[in-house]
């Protein structure tokens, strides 16, 4: 079943920037851009809030590994809409991630024989479509891809 | 008896104290049977759950039984991707997880 979609009030490659100081609490601010955005492109509530809890995780590590808390640098986040889909790219000034760590072992955390944190990497990847980590190189800086794609959110809808 | 302990607001790396903290000052006594109260959780983020696995965690060391309810389907949805629901019960109200420790 075609789902129909509100007729949306942008054009493809409408483009949002935010920049949030490094500063836990700040990810919200990101959150609700995010939300807005999507809401905007007709994603269902469910598929909202897993961008939204993406993006948080992506700032939280963005301020606290990526940028170190240092209050001089702020952490920027880019939200493009393209027609079927929308992309968030997080940017810190850290090194970025050399090597994926998104493992979570619910069990080895019960006996206490891993850290209890480090969920995040694990979280967008399950929520998200799209998740990619992009190192800094030169001229450019770390960051982390998040994209959710409306062809997915027909598919959840109809069950298939 | 069973103790509960209510919850609101954000549960993240900042609710450390609030979160451990209020565990840490339950008696022992006081521990057997805990309903954890997310019914005013606006905000839960990955370091708010690592809080909820330390504390399950120091439960089962100490064979204590502690169950979830109130939890929005959203944090249901992150809960049960981390595997939590593994060691505890989440409830949709007081009632129902009460009504489970009558059944245990």
């Amino acid at each position: 079943m075609q789902i129909p979609r509100p007729h949306p009030p942008f054009e493809s490659g409408t483009t949002v920037e935010v920049r949030i100081p490094s500063r836990l609490g700040f990810e919200k601010v990101a959150m609700s851009t995010a939300a807005s955005m999507a809401r905007l492109m007709g994603f269902s509530e469910d598929r909202v809030e897993d961008l939204q809890t993406a993006v948080a995780e992506a700032c939280i590590n963005a301020i606290e590994f990526g940028n170190r808390l240092n209050r001089n640098h702020t952490v920027g986040v880019v939200l493009s809409m393209t027609p079927g889909e929308l992309e968030v790219r997080v940017i810190d000034k850290g090194e970025g991630v050399s090597r994926v760590n998104s493992h979570h072992d619910i069990d080895r955390k019960m006996r206490g024989e891993e850290d209890f944190r480090g969920m995040g990497m694990f979280l967008i990847q399950a929520l998200v479509d799209e998740a990619e980590w992009v190192p800094r190189a030169a001229g450019r800086d770390a960051y982390v891809r998040l994209a959710i794609r409306l062809d997915k959110e027909i598919q959840g809808v109809d069950g298939n | 008896m069973v103790s509960v302990l209510r919850f609101s607001g954000d549960i993240s790396s900042l609710s450390r104290d609030a979160v451990l903290g209020t565990w840490h000052q339950l008696p022992d006594d006081a521990k057997g049977r805990v309903l954890l109260d997310f019914s005013g959780v606006d905000y839960l983020n990955s370091s708010g759950i690592a809080l909820v696995i330390n504390m399950l965690m120091e439960a089962r060391r100490g064979a204590h039984s502690v169950r979830l309810f109130g939890l929005r389907p959203h944090f249901q949805k992150m809960f049960r991707l981390v595997g939590i629901t593994n060691y505890t019960e989440l409830h949709p109200d007081e009632a129902s997880a009460l009504e489970s420790f009558g059944a245990a």
